[in-house]
């Protein structure tokens, strides 16, 4: 009953039944800071994790200055 | 979760405006928003030449996607830093750039400093005493006083870049942990133009991170996704991050943050300690630029040490 959530170069299995947000505050990942998406369309935070789900993380954090 | 305006199926949901919408309504959400903020703010008109800062990286090409869309006459401005980092930054960052520009039939103005100083980023920050571990600062001067100067050059009536709401915010806060009250009085989406200094304005400013991403992923808009190799370890990430954590716990602490600033300024708070808001400016005796400092301006002087310490170190016969 497992689910993979991706960002960059990382894996991390995750129970499926609870909604990507707490996943993500589980996995110390700020929900703010990504935007999760499945077979490249993007989701909203409360979707439910299905079983085999393979949710890729995009970071949207950027530094440097203008 | 559905759409608050057809009911299909959320592709984004905006907790601190408690609005979530489908990819339609979303990519029709953020033309109107920055309509209405580019109006309010009196950023400028659609008579108004503008200039876009162009990295290459998802704020900036969306800001002009999103202007052009409106109508807006605005062309791209792309510096580049000659920065590799192993990853081919600077030419990864050119290539999105110019095939954002090529494929959206828009102008784009290349400003390559290598050609124009001799050396690139990274090199003449290694021959400056602060920019040895960190180029970030030589860098940031170099681009604003660029992006100045091509500006006034071309007669554009305004310098716009992608600022979003978390950048500005880490701005904030960094400057309100210091009470950088100089610093403060000039932080806002508009700096008015001064002699020979062009207008400034940030459309985004009131756009989440999170918002322009979503916005280049539905709009399939490619960009460069990797960060500048040098802002790793960055403060303005660190301080994103600490803000991320406030707003995970409280939804629109950014925004709220941002945004009494703004009324705070207007009511003068912070304009009674400043000292350098009206300072007298001059032209830079090398460039022409305005500048507060006697004789070079900043951006000439420090150039000019690098060169300087370049020749020395040439004679001595060390390769930089």
């Amino acid at each position: 009953m497992t689910a993979r959530i991706h960002l960059r170069d990382k894996e991390f299995k995750v129970r499926s039944g609870m909604t990507i947000r707490s996943a993500l505050l589980k996995l110390h990942i700020q929900p703010e800071a990504v935007l999760p998406t499945r077979d490249g369309e993007l989701l909203t935070d409360d979707e439910i994790l299905q079983e085999r789900d393979e949710i890729r993380l995009i970071a949207v954090i950027s530094g440097g200055a203008y | 979760m559905k759409c608050r305006k057809c009911g299909e199926k959320a592709v984004i949901h905006m907790r601190q405006h408690k609005l979530a919408l489908c990819k339609n309504h979303y990519l029709d959400w953020i033309p109107k928003q920055t309509q209405r903020f580019i109006h309010d703010n009196k950023m400028f008109s659609p008579e108004d030449r503008i200039l876009v800062a162009v990295s290459g990286g998802k704020d900036s090409l969306v800001l002009w996607d999103v202007l052009s869309r409106l109508g807006y006459q605005v062309d791209g401005l792309y510096i580049g830093l000659g920065i590799d980092g192993g990853n081919g930054y600077s030419a990864e960052s050119r290539r999105f750039t110019e095939s954002f520009a090529a494929e959206h039939k828009l102008d784009l103005i290349t400003y390559d400093i290598e050609e124009h100083e001799g050396l690139d980023i990274p090199t003449a920050a290694s021959m400056t005493r602060r920019g040895r571990e960190r180029p970030c600062s030589i860098c940031g001067l170099s681009k604003r006083h660029i992006m100045n100067r091509v500006a006034i050059e071309n007669n554009y009536d305004v310098l716009v870049t992608g600022h979003n709401l978390d950048d500005e915010a880490a701005v904030l806060f960094g400057n309100t942990l210091n009470w950088l009250t100089a610093y403060l009085q000039r932080q806002g989406p508009v700096l008015p133009n001064r002699s020979g200094l062009v207008k400034k304005a940030k459309p985004f400013f009131r756009f989440y991170e999170r918002e322009t991403a979503a916005y280049a992923l539905l709009r399939g808009i490619e960009y460069m996704y990797d960060e500048c190799p040098h802002a790793v370890g960055a403060k303005s990430i660190y301080y994103k991050e600490l803000l991320n954590r406030l707003e995970a716990d409280r939804r629109g602490a950014k925004l709220s943050f941002y945004l009494s600033f703004l009324r705070a300024k207007e009511t003068m708070v912070f304009n009674s300690g400043g000292d350098d808001v009206e300072l007298k400016l001059h032209p830079c005796t090398s460039c022409g630029q305005p500048t507060s400092t006697p004789d070079l301006c900043t951006y000439c002087r420090t150039w000019k040490e690098v060169r300087d310490r370049r020749e020395t170190m040439l004679e001595q016969g060390i390769e930089s």
